[in-house]
């Protein structure tokens, strides 16, 4: 008993300060991409150089990227003239499909707060069932890492629950594999209304790294309505739980 | 045995297909049975289709053989059906169905013959159990081992489980609270990964080797490397070496704690159990330092690695273990110091050393059932060559045999970390990519933190992969989780789990 006591005290207070300070993350961290201007007239190399297609042009000849599609990768292979690269930016969740299709000169949409029934809902104590459906178990771990005391997911009122019964949502990782469909489905039928849906990482978003495989679907959105993407292959921890407490109006 | 039967290649070697007599099946299994007999054990069993369609299948063995420190391959070539070898050799059987669902000919004789992912067939047409080609095998959908008499009663657990854990079903055979015998289907994180490597390498396929598991990203990612280096004629510098391995200790020392901490929640232990969750961040955090990604993304590339670590991350690095290392020994002595931990874990989900001998596991819990294991150890390439004396082995199998294994491996790791730090070569970090070469088959086998991951390619007559086969250390040792459960309470279900902690997704591919 005393040395539990004892060695309680040489670990120390660990509890972030998230939100009230932001996180420091190490220098090589790849957050939101950044396109720099200048692309030579009608150059389309990214839209074929990116392997999992995140790259398009627009109607006005803009680079966007879809960082629903994006994997942040660290030797990124779109631009040989390196224009696209990633700021250390981690604040990267919204609330719909199409937000996340990130144009140039323009903010990112960041989530914004549940609508007024759902928050007096679920503003104050938000439970989730988590469904792992097809992932490497890297956006798990990160899901699973908020719970630990230096995140401390509970302070928010946020918790990871045993049974579908007991949740108001589910929070989704993986690209929904062919095997997976029937189970996730049923577990989202068995959550109470109301509920939401949180598709965390480019699998659960569209596919990820599998995108195009005949055994992974192409998209959360295609088989629930989803109330929060959060991209990142896989995402920070603090990219989830930000997404979360925007989601909750806590940020 | 005549050389001429069979190919020996090295941890990362290269051999041409033509080399490789293709054996009558017969000579073949009479070969690899004989292999067994003087101590070899299968590293990989896999089919291939033949460069000319229609003719069967070809398979290749691949054996691991600790005592010289190589591998000796034999290859075959069956049509729709071929003699088990597993009632001979229990440790085939997982390899035996996979080829039976790959390829849609059939192990007579096998006596546990059940799909493995189920997955379809790679040829078209041939089902092993007579499926209807065109609709997708049900995943789960298999005849179960029962148990009957009065007073047996069957548990099904998953896919979906209580926990943020991959999916996974499970059937326990019980009378009362004994565990009887347990089955573990899986198959629900099958995202169809070894197909889409066919004719690769693509663009993306370096992302997908990342992902096969994520907790061992650096151990795929560099399995995956050292065979395209191999097939492109090189290694990749020494300095590369260096921070690979500094990559892989680093992921070793954040899942091993995080096991750790993960049994000890498991017992209700919630100090270390919390001191653990916290640790185990400040070492993907180490990793993140290095290549920005926690688990490692983007840092082992082809032809060496993408991000160097320079004096000053090197020093960085130094002051981030000095501060995680004192905290982490306090940790996980004040765990296994304490009698009532003790209690709960000794002899608990034991599984004895010829049990694990007949199953072929590896890694910690090969070690922790007294077998000497590691490819570090044995298959040393890289800087392991010069640096890895220090294999840690356990006796009893239980579950503290394997958390004492972590426990010991974490001091070792430490170590090395700050050794190779020390010691860092000079030169480059990465080699220009070579074309691979055609008509050849290369292999390389990493000590991943759960054991070891084996990478195979065969090569087209354009360089370009015919098969790209992956055995994640998870396919030999989900049998051996099983075997734990044998008699025990089924409460002891999730820490024994918690112990061997396997990959779902690493098996299913």
């Amino acid at each position: 008993m005393f040395r539990v006591i004892a060695e309680r005290f040489r670990q120390g207070y660990r509890t972030g300060k998230f939100p009230r300070q932001e996180p420091v993350l190490p220098e090589p961290f790849r957050g939101l991409p950044v396109v720099s201007p200048g692309c030579p007239e009608g150059c389309r190399a990214c839209v074929q150089n990116c392997p999992f297609e995140a790259c398009a042009i627009d109607a006005a000849g803009q680079v966007t990227i879809d960082l629903g599609r994006c994997l942040f990768c660290a030797d990124c292979p779109a631009c040989r003239h390196g224009r696209i690269g990633f700021s250390r930016d981690y604040r990267l969740a919204v609330r719909n499909r199409d937000d996340l299709i990130m144009k140039p000169g323009q903010e990112l949409a960041l989530a914004e707060r549940l609508g007024r029934e759902l928050h007096r809902l679920f503003g104050r104590s938000l439970q989730l069932r988590v469904v792992s459906a097809g992932g490497c178990n890297a956006c798990e771990a990160d899901c699973n890492v908020l719970g630990t005391l230096v995140y401390d997911l509970g302070r928010f009122g946020i918790s990871f629950v045993a049974s579908p019964r007991h949740a108001d949502g589910i929070l989704v990782t993986g690209p929904v594999t062919e095997h997976m469909r029937a189970a996730l489905l049923a577990t989202y039928e068995a959550v109470p209304a109301p509920k939401i849906v949180i598709a965390v990482g480019a699998c659960a978003i569209g596919g990820g790294p599998f995108r195009g495989s005949p055994e992974v679907s192409a998209g959360l959105d295609s088989l629930l309505p989803v109330d929060l993407f959060i991209p990142g292959c896989p995402p920070q921890p603090y990219t989830i739980l930000d997404g979360l407490l925007r989601l909750l109006g806590k940020r | 045995m005549s050389a001429s039967d069979s190919v020996k290649l090295f941890n990362g070697g290269v051999a041409a297909l033509d080399s490789m007599p293709v054996l009558p099946y017969d000579l073949f299994a009479d070969r690899v049975l004989r292999e067994f007999s003087t101590a070899a054990r299968v590293a990989a069993y896999f089919g291939v289709l033949p460069e000319e369609p229609g003719e069967g299948v070809e398979l290749f063995a691949i054996m691991a053989r600790e005592r010289h420190g190589n591998f000796v391959i034999y290859r075959t070539r069956v049509g729709e059906t071929f003699q088990s070898l597993t009632p001979n050799c229990p440790q085939l059987h997982l390899f035996e169905r996979e080829i039976a669902e790959q390829f849609g000919v059939v192990p007579s004789g096998h006596p546990w013959l059940k799909p493995v992912r189920f997955q379809r067939s790679l040829r078209p047409g041939h089902d092993a159990w007579g499926r209807d080609p065109a609709l997708h095998p049900v995943v789960g959908d298999m005849a179960y081992f029962q148990v009957e008499g009065e007073g047996i009663h069957e548990v099904a657990v998953g896919p979906v489980h209580a926990g943020i854990i991959e999916p996974g079903h499970f059937r326990f055979q019980c009378y009362g609270e004994k565990v009887l015998h347990l089955e573990i289907s899986l198959g629900y994180q099958h995202r169809g990964l070894e197909n889409l490597l066919i004719g690769g390498p693509h663009p993306g396929t370096v992302m997908q080797m990342e992902t096969i598991a994520g907790d061992t990203t650096i151990g795929h990612m560099t399995a995956y490397s050292k065979v395209i280096e191999g097939l492109g004629g090189g290694e990749a510098p020494p300095r590369a070496q260096a921070v690979r391995a500094v990559a892989l200790e680093l992921e070793r020392l954040g899942n091993h704690v995080g096991d750790i901490g993960a049994i000890s929640g498991d017992i209700g232990f919630l100090p270390t159990a919390s001191f653990c969750g916290r640790l185990r961040g400040d070492y993907l955090n180490m990793t993140a330092a290095v290549c920005g990604s926690r688990f490692g993304r983007g840092l082992v590339r082809p032809g060496g690695v993408y991000f160097d670590i320079d004096a000053a991350s090197a020093d960085r690095l130094r002051a981030a273990l000095d501060r995680a290392r004192k905290n982490t020994i306090g940790a996980l002595e004040l765990f296994l110091d304490t009698p009532s931990v003790l209690a709960r874990l000794e002899g608990t989900g034991k599984v004895s050393r010829a049990d694990a001998e007949d199953l072929g596991l590896v890694g910690v819990a090969a070690r922790a059932c007294g077998i000497a294991r590691d490819g570090r150890f044995f298959f040393p390439n890289g800087i392991y060559r010069d640096i890895f004396d220090d294999m840690i082995i356990d006796e009893n199998g239980c579950v503290y045999a394997r958390t004492r294994i972590r426990q010991r491996e974490v001091d070792v790791s430490l170590a090395l970390v700050s050794r190779i730090l020390d010691n860092m070569p000079a030169g480059p970090v990465r080699n220009a990519p070579q074309p691979l070469r055609p008509e050849a088959l290369c292999l390389s086998l990493v000590e991943g933190w759960r054991g070891e991951v084996v990478h195979t390619a065969i090569t087209d007559p354009n360089g370009r992969f015919r098969r790209y086969k992956i055995v994640d250390p998870s396919f030999h040792n989900w049998s051996g989780l099983a075997m734990a459960l044998r008699n025990t309470q089924i409460s002891d279900f999730p820490l024994c789990n918690k112990s061997f902690n396997l990959s779902y997704c690493g098996f299913d591919l």
